[in-house]
């Protein structure tokens, strides 16, 4: 026998033991249902899965009886809306800043303690003052979250940049190019796959406020819809639309893998040259 | 063309080089040699203008050299010389985006095709056409250099600089190289200095031998002295024992301390 240490699963096995897990979270949870439903049949905690995939025809699939929606539609389509805005603004103001302060030196020397100081400001605390300087409408929700996400952005393309070996600015300036060709050719092409692992590993911080500030401020919105329904206390909406967002951020996500991958065929993480 | 008058480079109380008196005539090819940490990549990097004397002048043509990179020096590092984004078509054309004025570096139209003619013949001389789609990452080691050594003699720079170019080569590779260096340089007509921890290969590449070494030294303040050049000598007409002399010097056998030596046996 081997040390544990040494033991590793092989390929079938290995699938079987990743999925053994959910799948045990799954069965746990329908038998905790069913006899919660069991003794009480008007129990709200513990939803059954017909219970859950009810509800969501009725929001998916059925007109919402006021007012002609597909609630769940116009909730997706609005929060993806809102989370897009914020990131591609807050994508295109990182990739600025970074850049700047990252490849001109006086530039960096300037502003780098105030991005530092802004990166440690939490954005939910000033979302009010977001709501009384621009009120409460769509704007709000996207500044939050381009506020909370681009300092983070801004900071680490800003690092990036100074791992690109010194060397191959040098070597750029030897055969002529001057400080907009160095930057233009030389860095923010090496920076176009960075960023997007930026904002990959921004998103779950975007999500966190696009659903604060919808469960604030809203008339639609996953974010809104969860906050609304509690009053209620519809699990039945509410687990299957958290189960929605995850879906949602895990397909983004690879989505933007893909992307990257697919784009920059010359960059390998962790390996440069 | 080169001329360095009483050079010195200092960081804080450490002196690295001292008394450099030397002059370089259009044309050469200089080999620097010596032990690690004497100092030769810091000259070379004077003369690219990432590093600034202390004391002296380092002088172009009569004139101070500029303190920053520029068209007139080109360089070779042992690595991270060639852009990964590119391709090695890309990277050679490069050359010829960067040697034009602009915002943006890219070449569009006539000048684009132009510079695609010359960045193909270039990678016919120094046979990497058959790689020309590929990214850096997929070439050797020995190939990566050879494109960074097209790129810089197709800027035509007058001064080509060389750091250790194939340090990191296998030796079959490296002789590949040499004549490759040699060819271009006959061909190319330029001023080259290349520094290298391998003597033997500033005994038979190139024109003049620099060894850099410390004239004095203080075994108990080892930065208080710098380096400078103990030999200059014409490569070719240098005898078995001026090398024996300079291989011994740059790898002394240490001599041991008679003062502690007499308190051990005390």
């Amino acid at each position: 026998m081997k040390r544990i240490l040494n033991l590793q699963a092989k390929r079938p096995l290995a699938a079987l033991l990743g999925l053994l897990p959910i799948v045990l979270l799954i069965v746990v949870y329908s038998v905790a249902s069913d006899m919660r439903l069991k003794a009480n049949p008007s129990d709200k905690l513990l939803p059954s899965f017909t219970q859950m995939s009810d509800s969501m025809q009725r929001m998916a699939l059925q007109p919402n009886q006021r007012t002609g929606e597909y609630l769940f539609w116009v909730d997706t389509a609005a929060s993806l809306k809102r989370l897009a805005y914020g990131v591609l603004i807050a994508a295109a103001l990182g990739l600025f800043i970074g850049v700047l302060t990252g490849s001109i030196p006086l530039l960096g020397t300037t502003f780098s303690p105030l991005l530092t100081i802004i990166s440690l400001i939490p954005p939910l605390a000033i979302l009010p003052i977001l709501f009384i300087v621009i009120g409460l409408g769509e704007l709000s929700k996207v500044a939050l979250i381009v506020l909370g996400i681009t300092p983070f952005i801004a900071r680490d393309i800003q690092r990036r940049t100074h791992e690109i070996p010194s060397e191959q600015l040098v070597k750029a300036q030897t055969l002529g190019a001057n400080t907009s060709q160095v930057i233009i050719r030389v860095i923010l092409p090496q920076l176009m796959p960075k960023l997007i692992d930026a904002v990959r590993l921004s998103l779950g911080a975007g999500w966190l406020f696009l659903i604060a500030s919808e469960a604030i401020a809203s008339t639609e919105g996953l974010g809104y819809r969860i906050f609304l329904v509690r009053r209620y206390m519809s699990m039945d909406v509410i687990i299957p639309y958290v189960i929605w967002i995850t879906l949602l951020a895990f397909l983004i996500d690879w989505l933007l893998a893909k992307f990257n991958q697919k784009l920059f065929p010359w960059h390998k993480s962790g390996d440069q040259r | 063309m080169i001329e360095a008058k009483n050079v010195w480079k200092k960081y804080g109380d450490q002196v690295v080089l001292e008394r450099i008196n030397v002059s370089v005539q259009e044309g050469e090819f200089v080999t620097l040699v010596g032990a690690s940490g004497c100092g030769k990549s810091t000259f070379l990097k004077m003369l690219l203008g990432t590093e600034t004397p202390s004391e002296g002048e380092l002088l172009m043509d009569g004139k101070q050299i500029r303190d920053e990179p520029d068209r007139d020096r080109g360089i070779v590092f042992q690595q991270y010389s060639v852009f990964p984004h590119m391709t090695v078509l890309e990277n050679v054309m490069a050359t010829k985006a960067f040697a034009r004025k602009g915002l943006t570096g890219y070449l569009f139209g006539e000048s684009r095709k132009a510079a695609r003619e010359e960045a193909l013949h270039m990678l016919e001389q120094v046979g990497l056409s058959q790689s020309r789609d590929k990214y850096p990452d997929a070439l050797s080691g020995g190939m990566r250099q050879r494109l960074a050594i097209a790129q810089a003699f197709l800027a035509k720079p007058r001064i080509l600089l060389l750091d250790e170019p194939f340090g990191a080569l296998d030796p079959g590779i490296r002789l590949d190289m040499h004549a490759l260096v040699l060819d271009l340089w006959k061909a190319y007509k330029m001023t080259v200095f290349m520094v290298t921890h391998d003597i033997k290969e500033g005994f038979y590449l190139g024109t003049r031998l620099w060894v850099f070494d410390k004239r004095r030294d203080d075994p108990h303040a080892p930065g208080r002295y710098g380096a400078s050049i103990t030999f200059d000598l014409p490569v070719g007409k240098i005898d078995h024992t001026t090398y024996q002399q300079i291989d011994d010097q740059l790898r002394p056998t240490p001599v041991p301390d008679p003062v502690f030596m007499e308190k051990q046996n005390a």
